[in-house]
């Protein structure tokens, strides 16, 4: 469990942060360009983002050890999605991969 | 079609075109709200999230960090983190409805996800004749109806993810949507090379205090995106 305030707080302050990202250009920055070093770093925030988040997740299983089927999902996942370019192809694969295999293992 | 559309005209054809998108949103919302309570979340506070933050993977990456304990400064930076390419579609948009009075773009601000950012980008090209308010009322139309969804979604994921099976390892669910949102990207050397620097960085620096290190490595794979792109087109322009 955790602290209501610990809870709230990022709720809170994560909503008016996003809030603003969204209104920025529309409310205050206007027509004026961006600096284009800076636009083309920000074309990049979901793959320098989300895959650091999953690596040690796929990595390492609940208990900490290697497990090989996290692994393999995951794989799946990422090549039918690079070539199918469908989310749910991809997403149904590899949970369909890990959750039924593991279902069947016992 | 009349040139000159209503809102409500602009709104139909938006929900019509966002309804795909539902069969992704929908499962999403649910897992978010699943997780959040398996977390130790009650229900306000997941329904806080999916409401006030309205942003699936910035929710999931903080749901991610709060289980590690992670201070409030570093669950925001990352999150929001997650969140700079919102930076881009509100840019995008300004040449549309900039001319919108500043209570509406409010409006917009707080409906800007991928989704209606996406359609809203691909029918300004497929109709440009749309009026000002004929292309507002699109935008809200996929945005509300999808938005709904996930308030929807998340709810039911909240108060029925106690029927799920325990412990079969719904830690794997995150990841597995994420390098599902990613695996579209991994088509140029340069989406390759920051998503790699972001798995690498990750996994050296997570020695790191406060589970800085996730950022680090994000920020070095910013750099590296936008470098390789760079000097790709360098290379390019020396060939034509």
């Amino acid at each position: 469990m955790f602290e209501s305030s610990y809870v709230w707080s990022i709720i809170v302050l994560l909503g008016i942060g996003t809030w603003l990202i969204r209104f920025s250009f529309l409310g205050v920055v206007g027509d004026r360009p961006l600096p284009s070093y800076f636009k083309r770093m920000l074309n990049y925030s979901a793959v320098a983002v989300l895959p650091g988040i999953c690596a040690p997740v796929v990595l390492h299983g609940q208990d900490g050890a290697l497990e090989p089927l996290r692994l393999i999902a995951a794989a799946a996942i990422l090549i039918i999605g690079v070539w199918t370019q469908s989310l749910m192809k991809s997403i149904s694969a590899g949970l369909l991969i890990y959750f039924g295999i593991n279902a069947l293992l016992g | 079609m009349a040139v000159q559309g209503s809102f409500l005209a602009g709104f139909r054809q938006g929900a019509w075109s966002g309804l795909p998108f539902s069969l992704v949103l929908g499962p999403f919302g649910m897992l978010f709200g699943v997780l959040a309570t398996e977390a130790g979340l009650d229900l306000a506070q997941v329904m806080g999230f999916s409401v006030l933050v309205i942003a699936g993977a910035a929710q999931v990456t903080a749901l991610s960090l709060m289980n590690e304990q992670a201070p409030v400064v570093v669950v925001l930076v990352t999150a929001l983190a997650v969140n700079m390419r919102m930076a881009i579609y509100t840019a995008a948009l300004v040449s549309h409805f900039g001319s919108l009075p500043v209570w509406k773009r409010a409006i917009a601000a707080y409906w800007l996800f991928d989704q209606p950012f996406a359609m809203t980008s691909v029918d300004i090209t497929k109709n440009p004749q749309r009026s000002l308010n004929e292309r507002f009322g699109f935008y809200l139309g996929v945005a509300v109806p999808l938005g709904l969804l996930w308030y929807g979604a998340t709810l039911l994921g909240a108060t029925l993810g106690y029927l799920m099976p325990q412990n079969i390892g719904m830690d794997f669910a995150i990841p597995a949507t994420f390098l599902a949102l990613v695996a579209p990207l991994l088509r140029s050397l340069a989406h390759l090379a920051a998503a790699f620097t972001s798995v690498v960085g990750t996994l050296l620096l997570s020695g790191l205090p406060f589970n800085s290190g996730l950022l680090v490595a994000a920020l070095l794979a910013l750099l590296v995106g936008a470098e390789v792109e760079r000097r790709l087109e360098q290379r390019r322009a020396q060939y034509v």
